[in-house]
């Protein structure tokens, strides 16, 4: 269970010292539990208190690092079962697969696709995390090379073998880079154990389908002192993916409800195994990785390895990543106001939308991109699309007044014409009511808005 | 907030604080702990921590499922009867199948108009092009060639501003569809508040005993009508609220006061499409199931998706080169919708891309097996073997 605040007010010194910033210590202690504030900025603890402190603040799943610097990530972190109790942090890397065999040039031009591919969506850039190589080719001396040409990616890496001695060969190239490991099974633990050890990289445990098994080889890593361990209880397609999301939440759920430290680490999802004897054509098949991938970051994958590159099977896993690790704590909302669009005049048009981040950012882009001339006036909707405001209530006549009157509008443009939404059409009359402008209901896609601002207003 | 509502709101959990065998009020706690007390109470507190060591010490030897139990339980609600074969839904006793395999697969029901709507996107369009003047054929290719459970017959020609097609039109639309397939039937009307429940009405008539979800009860338009036609005609009701666990509730309440049991309601939270607010969608429908499983009388009735608003989305309709071809992105983002909200705990979608169908029922379909009874293939070697 996520600790509480009261939890971590009775370690604190108690003196409301106020140097943290905060008022008080239970003030402190409240921001500490909802990981607003870090521990660090109390100077009043012992080195015991601190670290009995940072022990209860430790999050219920590790935090990882793969890779190093620039090239970082970070893996898992998350404290709840559901994100409406906190939020889950460090959203699940996706990295994409590549074969030790391949040509040259294809090799070459695959980690460029995997480098360079990109979505923007309300104004942030998402991109793909990483790289795992793959020693399909089973040399141990071609993992090698290939690994050396993955060297001057800027992105982190994840070595896929399970043979010992290829492991050692790729390590003696990019040890020092903090890949991970994957992975140790059942037949190769001890080496793999001791190659996580001597180059101190995080490692993956593969063991499919067996959580008992999977327990026990965890204890294994752990009495070995080796603390950065990945659960990859195996990725199944098709039928198996019952099982597979069975024991993705137990895994989850033993480590945030009962705390069994066997289990306290991040899981492995790899949707690529759609590929593995896909009857299936190409487009077929990717649609399906993406539903696996769909299914997997839904339940607690906290890094998964991906095979297909095509942009619109990555979108949709793109834009499902980044809504489930919004802060439900904060309102996804831009503030609201007058923004202003090109070249104004005082009979420039008046455009009206809502102050949702994905609302605004998409009518953003479609001024920017139509090269509009215009005013957008910015309604507080507490964050709602423009559908979802009009239901509740926030969409109304009253709100657009007080809005054009704080604005100023009525100072910039001569004009009294307001652009809605189409969506907000069921509230034209009463904007008219209340505002006194005339109301031109504009298109239902704000891909239209540039053209209609143009021709109609 | 302020200290005070700060204080206060950390209290609400902390009423009261355990201590091994006894138990006393926190005020009490602290201002009249004696010394000599509080030596027993660590004490105490010791032997409890030595008690909790030497036991994790033994529990970490085996592994344990983590099985829960649930007091409280989803209602099952059939629909269809009379000359459709009935399908149900809900019943649930726990959240996932390792727990207790689900006692019904997941529903997909097919959306049909009584328009030709040209505003349908392509990718959809051009598997139905031959039979949209019809709602009856069309209903018919959805179950035929699609395999759809049910059907959703959309009176959307009854708005005021689209057809205003009369309630006995619309009466007889539903005839033409229950005619054509005998797989129970989705009741939409145009989303007219104040036409919609005459609309229902009508239709709720027409389809007397064949147990049809009346779409939809909401607290905008005259929901007493709408009950008083399922209950009249014996149909159930989809209880609609805008992503608030409140809100439904406060309807669920009216609507049982109007004299529909939890078997005869279906919840619709409302679902936001993937991208533009799937995540408030998420919380509020797993806070639905979960407070059903704990004992909330007023939230234990299966829910319902309306997966198609995915085909709102620009991302899975508009034209744009850098994105890819619509026909692949757009059925993707209807999958992704509904399975996230089939993963949270929905029980029947409305959806409309055959591919969508398909692969959102492969996967609903193994919610009814036991964990670990399927043949699964051997990956122990996918490092080499992936192509």
């Amino acid at each position: 269970m996520a600790v509480t605040a009261m939890d971590v007010y009775r370690l604190l010194p108690k003196t409301n010292c106020a140097k943290c910033g905060e008022a008080s210590c239970m003030a402190f202690a409240t921001k500490l539990s909802e990981k607003e504030m870090d521990l660090e900025l109390c100077t009043q603890l012992a080195a015991d208190e601190f670290d009995k402190l940072a022990d209860l603040l430790a999050p219920a799943v590790k935090e990882i690092t793969i890779g190093k610097g620039d090239k970082a990530i970070i893996v898992g972190g998350d404290e709840v079962l559901y994100r409406y109790e906190l939020t889950y942090y460090n959203q699940t890397p996706l990295v994409i697969d590549i074969a030790d065999d391949m040509e040259d040039a294809a090799f070459e031009e695959r980690v460029k696709i995997i480098e360079d591919t990109q979505f923007e969506r309300t104004g942030e850039l998402l991109t793909l995390d990483a790289i795992a190589i793959r020693n399909k080719s089973g040399d141990a001396s071609k993992f090698k090379e290939a690994v050396e040409k993955l060297k001057k990616s800027k992105l982190a890496l994840v070595l896929c073998s399970f043979d010992a001695d290829a492991m050692k060969a790729a390590l003696e190239v990019v040890g020092d880079e903090r890949p991970l490991i994957y992975g140790a099974t059942e037949n190769n633990i001890e080496q793999m154990a001791s190659l996580a050890l001597e180059y101190d990289c995080p490692i993956a445990l593969f063991v499919p389908n067996d959580l008992e098994k999977m327990k026990e080889f965890s204890r294994t890593l752990r009495a070995k002192g080796i603390t950065d361990i990945i659960l990859d209880p195996g990725t199944y397609v098709g039928d198996g993916i019952g099982d597979t999301l069975d024991d993705f939440v137990m895994i989850r759920r033993l480590a945030i409800e009962e705390r069994d430290e066997d289990f306290r680490f991040p899981i492995l999802g790899i949707p690529a195994l759609t590929w593995l004897n896909s009857e299936e054509d190409e487009v077929n098949t990717a649609i399906k990785e993406a539903t696996i991938a769909a299914t997997l970051i839904n339940k607690y994958a906290d890094i998964m390895i991906i095979h297909g590159t095509e942009i619109w099977e990555l979108i949709p896993v793109l834009t499902l990543r980044q809504s489930i690790f919004t802060d439900p704590r904060k309102p996804q909302a831009v503030d609201a106001g007058v923004y202003e669009f090109g070249e104004l005049n005082e009979d420039s048009p008046v455009a009206l939308t809502t102050n949702f981040a994905l609302t605004y950012y998409t009518v953003e882009g479609d001024l920017k991109s139509g090269k509009a001339n215009g005013y957008l006036l910015v309604l507080d909707t507490e964050g709602r699309a423009v559908d979802v405001a009009v239901a509740g209530g926030q969409f109304n006549g009253k709100a657009v007044a007080d809005l054009i009157k704080e604005t100023g509008i009525e100072d910039k443009v001569k004009t009294r014409k307001l652009v809605i939404p189409g969506l907000g059409a069921p509230t034209s009359g009463e904007i008219e009511d209340d505002t006194g402008w005339e109301v031109i209901v504009g298109p239902r896609d704000s891909s239209a808005l540039s053209d209609f601002l143009k021709d109609k207003v | 907030m302020d200290k005070m509502t700060q204080l206060l709101k950390l209290l609400e959990n902390t009423d009261t604080i355990e201590l091994n065998e006894f138990r006393m009020d926190f005020d009490e706690l602290e201002l009249h702990l004696m010394p000599a007390i509080q030596q027993v109470v660590q004490q105490a507190q010791k032997q409890v921590q030595q008690a909790g060591i030497v036991k994790e010490a033994m529990l970490a030897e085996e592994f344990k499922p983590p099985i829960y139990d649930y007091p409280g339980e989803v209602a099952e609600v059939q629909l269809g009867a009379g000359t459709r074969k009935p399908v149900f839904l809900g019943g649930q006793k726990a959240l996932y199948r390792f727990e207790e395999p689900q006692p019904n697969p997941p529903v997909v029901t097919f959306d049909v108009f009584d328009i030709p709507m040209p505003g349908l996107p392509r990718p959809i369009r051009e598997h139905f092009e031959d039979v949209m003047e019809h709602p009856g054929d069309w209903a018919k290719k959805a179950v035929k060639d699609f395999g759809a459970n049910m059907v959703t017959i959309h009176l959307i020609g009854t708005g005021p501003k689209v057809m205003d097609k009369t309630p006995r039109q619309a009466a007889e639309d539903i005839e033409e569809v229950l005619q054509a397939v005998d797989v129970p039937l989705v009741i939409g009307a145009s989303g007219d508040p104040q036409k919609d429940p005459i609309v229902l009405e009508a239709a709720a008539a027409a389809a007397e005993d064949e147990r049809c979800l009346l779409a939809s009860a909401n607290l905008d338009l005259d929901y007493r009508k709408v009950a008083k036609a399922a209950v009249d005609y014996n149909h159930a009701v989809l209880s609609w609220a805008i992503t608030d666990i409140n809100m439904q509730k406060t309807l669920n309440k009216y609507l049982m006061k109007e004299g529909l049991t939890q078997n005869d309601i279906v919840m619709d939270p409302t679902t936001c499409a993937l991208g533009y607010g799937i995540e408030f969608s998420i919380d509020v429908i797993t806070r639905t199931r979960l407070a059903a499983l704990k004992g909330d009388t007023d939230l234990q009735m299966p829910m319902s998706s309306g997966t198609t608003n995915a085909w709102g989305s620009r991302e899975a309709w508009m034209k744009k080169e850098e994105w890819g071809p619509t026909d692949y992105r757009g059925p993707i983002w209807e999958i992704v919708t509904g399975l996230t909200m089939m993963l949270c705990g929905v029980d029947i979608f409305m959806m409309l891309h055959p591919q969508s169908v398909k692969m959102l029922r492969e996967i609903g379909e193994t919610f009814t097996k036991e964990y670990m009874t399927t043949e699964v293939p051997d990956i122990s070697n996918w490092v080499t073997e992936l192509e």
